[in-house]
Order: structure tokens, then sequence, then C-alpha cells
């Protein structure tokens, strides 16, 4: 079984987001990338799959931010091979161009799986999972926690999670593309000696990767919430504000 | 193409769930000023009975066939598909649910239609459509200009009342041409997975103390028991609690676990992520505490302090305890 | 019992970074008496005790200790290998070793822990905040605090906060309060600021040699670009790494910690303290700062200088002080510790400063402000015991909150 993982280097938020001097779109100067958390879970499903089911992994970003340090880590935890995709483009691109440079670049048939983060904090024009599959007329699931292999190999389990607790469990005819939420266990941690070892001794590939006919959203404007907006900010020391709280607990008949 | 606007219902077991009449109710506030009519898609297996609590709606697209019991993305995907070719709506409105996500991308992409996620608001402006969308874990928001095309946009959940969509009204149900090949049905429901029984059900309980990321470890959750025990309530967190196992998945609040709308919701060390808002915004009274002045969660509060929580959290437990004697 | 030396000294050379294979020939002089275990704090817990951990890799049976609870439940207390008549490297070697052939096999990890080593990597510290806030406590210190890239000359004094003195908000007060008494004292000093990044003891002793090499090839770059005569450190653990494991490594310094600092300045600083403390006072050693640097006087000289105080000891004390639990990155394993272990060390301790007649439990490392308060609660201590780190008492006794 062959499966792919699409990754992808989002803002760091820890660092923050600024807005550009258009107004219109984050600047990138501000920016520190990080892998985009549900596509470390989507690797880390990948790769219990392939420890359960002798599967082979091969893990795909496009070139931007620290893409390079991510598919070298993913190798380190046991990927089989891992590529960057040349775009030839100045900006990160949104998720149909995205989209359509994967969909450019994977052979549907070479691949039974393909696995990305169900969504992206960055996504304001849908996810990268989706529109893959609807650009390679595979089958989508998204929200997926757990994949099972079935004895035939032409078809997986998975649960796709629901709200109050709920999954439903699904049947999908393979090849097919799932959106994964959380991998069955945490990503695995991989040591930093292991990573440097694999940044010596293993290659990224390369491939390049073109995509027409996107036509982008037009953003108005971006801005931030206003700080507090909505909320009434209580100040003053500890016990001060506790006695606040505990007022307007009081007026709202919230104490017994 | 008409102006209308094409709601995508959602039910669970049975029940048309709250997000189909937030967006009933917002597409008809925005329909005079498109100057069409709401319709609504409803998928299923022996939903007619739904049909009566749709009245929002001008006209009802069904599809009403065994293959549609349970959502699966592919044979909803055709059908509506189909059902969007023949209504041509301006805006076709989904939930950024289970159901939603799943559709908004695959349809955008099939039938080449421009999509937005995570809109938190819509409005008529300057002659056309401005869809506000959260993004950044809530950091930014960033105004998108609907073109002319059928556009989908992904809503997300408790952004618009659902009383505004539970109207009674005269409804006409339309049978649209749709098929289902085999082929494309490649994806099967088997069963549900019911969450497992909890000690308690949060959704029932009127005071919940909420703990997120700033709670730092398990060792600290017994002082947000505390203050739950002195207010009566119970104790819930957000989702990277519960992943960390500092308490049971039955405590989880957001996207993927319960939405409560309690009396009080206090929100200890957590920031606010849309996921999260989601499933308490419909709380009567929201008290945050957060380090973090920019915390989106004091967007939802009605009260806010920032400051470290472990200053306050003591001080609070002993105030309402030396109140109640 | 007289003071035995510290173990890793740069007269006495032992070896960093032992592999798990390494440590048979390491251990060859392991006489098996048992000392180590007797002497755990954590010993009932562990599957394995460190004397039965050490026999069984030196007869190769790696597998089995590896993945036993054994290599997680060191906290590095020391009183091991302080006592083991082989002076063999235990903490400081056979469990970094355990640790890294855990991770090397890639076993499930405890989830603090790994956060707390990905933040150590992405930002220099572990509560995964960012590097440019990492000096945001200064802004309120109501003493300038200035900022050595700033300063650009030659300081006296190059003061390495580190990173719970920087991040976490009951530190950042104790931080705070030392820039008054410095100010107070006319030291010429100043910070790294955003540039700082943690000095690495928790990520060597949990045997993620890879990272901790990455942090001190990195800190000895920047602490090379300045100038300074010596360092001052309030963490026991970075002051140990500092002084012990630096110069190894090819980082060199002059390191000192607060209590040795501040006890050199007795006779300026005696002067200033006026008030007298509100209750008795009782000393807990820590192991960093104790019984691996052998700073036991220094910290009393300082807590007997202040007028009127009355220091009571408390029945473990100096080399055979009770850790507090939270050495050699257990701080984040408080879970995995507490689902295993009948009473938290911590606890233990705080009954020990209870049971003396001491209303105050001073301390002199970042971890134990939180870790004593929370046992304070935990026993039902809170009308009897504060704890206070013995810079607050210094600025308390100054007039300097």
């Amino acid at each position: 079984m062959n499966i792919a993982v699409l990754a992808k280097q989002v803002p760091d938020l820890v660092e923050g987001v600024e807005i550009d001097a258009s107004g219109k779109a984050v600047d990138p100067t501000s920016i520190r990338y990080i892998l985009s958390e549900p596509d470390d879970h989507a690797l880390e499903e990948a790769l219990l799959l392939k420890e359960r089911s002798q599967a082979r992994v091969e893990v795909f970003s496009l070139e931007t931010g620290e893409a390079r340090e991510a598919l070298f880590t993913a190798l380190a935890k046991g990927a089989d091979r891992a590529v960057t995709v040349q775009t030839g483009q100045e900006s990160v691109p949104d998720s149909h161009t995205t989209a359509k440079l994967f969909a450019s670049v994977l052979h549907a048939s070479a691949f039974d799986l393909i696995f990305t983060g169900v969504r992206a904090i960055d996504d304001l024009d849908g996810s990268l999972g989706g529109l893959l599959a609807g650009y390679l007329g595979l089958p989508y699931v998204g929200l997926v926690r757990k994949v099972e292999t079935s004895s035939d190999g032409g078809t997986v389990v998975v649960e796709k999670e629901y709200p109050g607790g709920y999954a439903a469990e699904l049947e999908v005819r393979l090849p097919a593309v799932l959106g994964v939420q959380a991998a069955e266990q945490p990503p695995r941690y991989v040591p930093v000696s292991r990573l440097r070892q694999v940044m010596k001794a293993a290659k990224v590939e390369e491939e390049t990767a073109t995509a027409e006919g996107v036509e982008p959203l037009a953003v108005g404007r971006m801005y931030k919430p206003e700080e507090g907006k909505g909320a009434t900010m209580l100040s003053g020391g500890p016990d001060e504000v506790a006695r606040q709280i505990a007022d307007i607990l009081s007026e709202r008949h919230l104490l017994r | 193409m008409a102006n209308n606007i094409l709601v995508v219902a959602e039910h669970f077991q049975g029940h048309l769930t709250d997000i189909t009449f937030e967006l009933l109710g917002k597409a008809r506030e925005l329909a005079p000023a498109l100057g069409g009519q709401v319709g609504v898609a409803l998928l299923g297996h022996d939903v007619g009975g739904l049909v009566s609590e749709l009245g929002a709606a001008a006209v009802v697209y069904a599809a009403d066939r065994p293959e549609l019991r349970e959502f699966t993305p592919d044979a909803y995907a055709a059908v509506l598909g189909s059902a969007i070719g023949h209504a041509s709506p301006r805006v076709v409105l989904l939930g950024s649910t289970s159901v939603g996500l799943d559709l908004l991308s695959l349809l955008s992409a099939r039938l080449n239609l421009p999509c937005i996620d995570n809109c938190t608001a819509i409005k008529f402006q300057d002659g056309g459509l401005v869809a506000t969308s959260q993004i950044y874990g809530g950091k930014l928001f960033a105004e998108v200009l609907l073109t002319q095309r059928t556009t989908l946009v992904a809503v997300a959940p408790g952004m618009f009342p659902a009383e505004a969509g539970k109207v009674s009204g005269k409804t006409q149900v339309v049978q649209f041409p749709h098929e289902l090949r085999p082929p494309e049905m490649r994806t099967s429901f088997r069963r549900w997975i019911e969450p497992p029984p909890g000690d308690v059900d949060i959704t029932k309980v009127p005071v919940l103390v909420a703990v997120g990321r700033g709670i730092q470890s398990a060792d600290n959750v017994p002082q947000a028991e505390a203050l739950a025990e002195a207010l009566g309530g119970a104790v819930c967190g957000s989702r990277p609690v519960i992943d960390q196992a500092w308490l049971p998945k039955t405590r989880q609040v957001g996207k993927s676990g319960m939405t409560v709308k309690s009396k009080l919701y206090l929100a200890l060390g957590i920031s606010g992520a849309p996921e999260h808002v989601e499933g308490m915004r419909g709380a009567e009274l929201i008290v945050a505490i957060n380090q973090d002045p920019q915390a989106p969660i004091f967007s939802v509060a009605h009260y806010g302090v920032v400051t470290d929580l472990f200053d306050i959290l003591p001080l609070l437990t002993a105030e309402i305890k030396t109140r109640q004697g | 019992m007289g003071t035995l030396q510290p173990q890793i000294t740069p007269e006495k050379p032992g070896v960093i970074f032992p592999e798990i294979a390494q440590i048979p020939e390491l251990f060859r002089t392991c006489i098996q008496c048992g000392v180590c275990s007797g002497s755990c704090p954590m010993g009932e817990v562990m599957d394995f005790t460190p004397r039965k951990a050490a026999k069984m890799i030196a007869d190769g049976r790696f597998e089995e200790v590896v993945s036993s609870n054994t290599p997680w439940l060191c906290v590095a207390c020391h009183t091991c290998q302080v006592r083991c008549p082989s002076q063999l490297l235990i903490p400081d070697g056979l469990f970094p070793a355990l640790r890294s052939a855990v991770m090397a096999e890639g076993k499930p990890m405890e989830q603090d822990l790994q956060k707390a080593l990905q933040n150590t990597y992405l930002y220099g510290n572990p509560m995964g905040q960012s590097p440019r806030k990492r000096a945001e406590w200064t802004a309120t210190a109501g003493v300038p605090v200035p900022i050595i890239s700033q300063v650009k000359r030659p300081v006296e004094v190059l003061w390495v906060v580190e990173c719970y003195p920087s991040y976490e908000p009951r530190n950042q007060e104790i931080s705070r309060k030392l820039a008054r008494i410095l100010n107070a004292l006319g030291v010429d000093f100043a910070v790294l600021g955003h540039e700082e990044r943690c000095i690495g003891d928790c990520e060597w002793l949990a045997g993620e040699r890879g990272l901790f090499e990455m942090l001190i090839e990195r800190n000895i770059e920047i602490l090379g670009k300045y100038r300074f005569k010596e360092i001052l450190i309030t963490d026991p653990h970075a002051y140990r790494t500092l002084l012990n494991i630096y110069p190894r490594l090819g980082g060199t310094f002059r390191v000192k910690h607060y209590v040795q600092f501040l006890a050199e300045r007795a006779g300026q600083l005696k002067p200033l303290l006026k008030k007298k403390p509100s209750a008795a006072v009782t000393y807990h050693d820590s192991c960093c700062l104790g019984r691996k640097t052998g700073h036991y006087d220094e910290p009393r000289a300082l807590l007997q200088a202040i007028p009127g105080v009355n220091l009571v000891e408390m029945i473990q004390n100096r080399e055979s002080a009770l850790c507090c639990g939270g050495g050699a990155s257990t701080i984040y394993l408080d879970r995995y510790i507490q689902d295993r272990a009948k009473d938290r060390l911590a606890d233990r301790r705080v009954q020990q400063a209870a049971a003396t007649e001491a209303g105050i439990l001073a301390v002199a490392c970042p971890y134990e402000p939180s870790r004593f308060e929370d046992a304070v609660k935990i026993t039902g201590n809170e009308e009897k015991l504060v704890v206070r780190d013995i810079i607050e008492l210094l600025a308390e006794s100054m007039g300097l909150e």
C-alpha cells in the first residue's frame, strides 16, 4: 500500500501574525513558519499504518517556510521518501492553488491513500484534502481519527468525528483522500541528534509543479479583533477582581 | 442566475440540527436585499417529516433515498451538486461541520465554484455580499467580497441565532433530477460509534468551569474543581486539555466535543480558538481569565480579566465560599 | 557525614552523554552494594532500582530496563551519586543513557515532556513562549534592567536569568526583586534579553543529547559576543551545568549562583537589611545547590544576616536534604510519577518543614515556589507555612518590594 502525506507550513501563532501595508493580506516578513499540526497527525497516522501493514509512506510539501526541516523530520520518523515541490510562486499559495499543484505532482494511481490534515489555520478558501479529492476525482472523508486497512486491500475503514463525542464508521474504496483530524496516538518525538543525522545522510527530492486557472478570493480587508471587544474588562488587584466577579455572579443569582 | 440562497440542511438521528436554522435565519435576512428567495436542500431517507420545520425557506429541494440515510461525502456531494445545478443560487450556505466541511471543498473543486470557510458574518454591502471569516486561530478576520459566481460559504456553528430560522411559512417541495451511480458511491456508512458513558453530562450542568492550556498541568485541575464545587457545577475543558488526558473526553467543549449553553461559563486559561468557542458561545454568562490581552476569548466573553489565573482562582473560590456561608 | 566532592568537575572528567552500550564499561566498578537504591527517594516505585538496573545493563538486558518505568523516575537528587563508593555517574550518566535509548527507539513519550523538549527546540524555553517576550518581566521591575546588546560596553556581571525566572509569573516576581537588590547594591549588571535561551540542564538529563548540544553551541556563541567578568544565575540547575559541563564543551565562564554572589557582598548587604522576618525560617537545600555543588553555608549566611531571624533546620538537611521531585526534567513528568508513587516528594518535604517551628520555608531555586506552594495546599498547611525565595526575604527586609 502506498500512502502520500501532504504537509503544509503555516504561520506560528506563538510568534503572532501581522497584516501587511495593503491591509488585505498577512505580512510574510512577520511570520515564523511551522508544520500545520493536523498534518503532523496525518503523518503519524500514515506511519502507524506503515507499522501495522507494511505500507510505504511518501511525504510532500510545497517549498515554503521550514518545509525542508519538516520533511527531514518526516524521514527521521520513518517516512520512505520526502519531496519538496517547487512552485515558482513568490507567496504561499491559497488552498485551491495548492490543491492544483499537488494534483499535478501526484498521480492518483500511484497512491492508494493520500493523507493530509483536515484543515489548517490559514484555510480561507477551503481545505486541501477535499479540493484535491475533487480535482483528482477521488473519494474524500474529513475529520478522520482512525484508519484501518481491510484484508482485501481495496478499502479502508475510517472513523470520522462528529460533535458530542460521536463518530461515524465509514468504509472507503481506494484510492482515496483522507483529511485527518487526529492520529490514534500523539505525533512521535524525533530526538534532535537523529534529525541532524538524517539531515546529513538522507535526501529530500525535488519536483516542480504548475497550477492554472485559479481565481483567488477577493479579500476586501484583513483586521485583528479589537482587544477585549465584547468583554467588559475588569481591573484591579486579584482580591479586587475576585470580589467583582463574585458580585457579578451574585447579581445573576448564580451563588447558592 | 437568480439571486437565490441555498441552505444545506443537516440532520442527526432524525432531527434537524441547529446549524440548519442558523443558516436559514441568515438566509431569510439576506434574501430580500439580494432580490431572491431562500431554498434549502434536504438530503436523507424518510425525512419528509422534517419539511414542516423548514418554513423559513420558500423552496425545499428534497432528495429522499436509502443511499442518503446517513451522510457519506460521495453520495451527498453528487446529489447536492445536482441540486446546486438545478437551483443555480448566488450563494450556498453550509455549516462548517462534520458534514459541511467535507462538502464545501469537494464541491468547490468538482463544480469549479469559489468557496469560503470559517465564516462568522455575512452582510449585504455596496450592492454585493461580504463574508467575514475568522482565521489563524481567531487572531485575524478577513472580509471577502463575493463575486457574481455561485459561491459556497461554510459558516461556523453558533454564529447566527437559530430562532431566526424557526419560522413557519409556505414551503414548496421540489424534486430535482439527480443520479447516484454506483461507481460514484465509494464511501459507505457502517455504524455510529457512541461516546463512552460519562460521569457527567456537561450539556446539562448550569455552571461550568472550563480550563484550557493555561491550567498548565493535570495537577492544577483540582483547583478548578474546587471552584466548580463551590459553585455547584462541573469542570470541562478545551481540546488540548482532553488530548493530554487531564480531563476525560466527556468533558470536552468545542468542535468535536459538546456544545453547551450553561448559565455560567468560566473560561480559565482558554485562548478562545474558533473550534472551542463554537461549543460555548451560547452560554448565558461568559467570564474569561487569560494572561494574553489579545486572546480571542475576550471577543466572546461578557466579562474578562487579563491576569495569571493562578492568582485569581484560589481567591475567587474563597470569596464564593465566604458569601455562600 | 562529610561533604563529598561533586562528581563531574573540570578536574575529574566523567563521560557526558554516554550511550547505553557504554554503561557496562562505565559501571565496571559497581560493587552492587545497594547504597543507591537505599538512598533513592523514588526507589520503591521503580520497576528496577538503580542497583538492579545497573546490573541488568551490565548483563546486556537493555530492553527490559528501557521499557520499564525506571528511566523516568529519577529526579536527579544525587543522593545516590554522592554516596556511591565507586562514585559512579547514576543520574548524570545511567539515567540520561536510558532516556536517550527510549527516545531513540521511538517509543511514546509523556506528552508534557515531549512538548517541553519541542518547545525548547523551537523557542529556546520549555514553556513555548516567544523568545521576543523573554525580557518582558523587566518592564515592571521598578529599576533599570539593562540589555547587554544595548549597553555596548563590558559589564561586571552578566545575569543569565533562565527560563522559569523569565516567563513563569511567580518567578518573574522574584527576578524583579533581585533586580532591585542588585540596583541597591550598585552592581554593574546586564541581561541577555531575547537572545537568551535555555542553558540546557533539563534537556541533557532528559537524554536529549542533540538538543543539549544545539543549545550549548548557540549559548557559547552568544556569550562569546559579550565581555563580562562573571555570570550571575539564580537557577541552580543551570548554575551547575554552566559550572561543570559547559567548560568541557568549550565554554568556560566564571559563574556564581546568587547565594554565593550576595554572600560575598554580605558586608554591603547587612546594613540594608532592616526588617525582621514575620516568622521563624527553615531553609530547603535544593539538590543542585547542595549535593551537586556544595553551597550549604552561603544561603544560611544570607538568612542569618536578616535581623532577628530564627533559623531552624529540618530533619533532613544539607547533604541529606530531600528533593522536591522536579529535577532532570521530571518537572514535566509529574502526572507520570504521581500515577505510580504513593506520595509526592514535595509533599513529604513540606511536612518536614511544617514539623519544625518555622512559618517560612526558604528556597533558592525557581522550581521550588510553585512546587512547595502546591504542596502546602495539598497537605493542608496553608495556615502554618509560606514559601519564600531568599531573594524575597532579603527584599522584604530591605523594604524593596
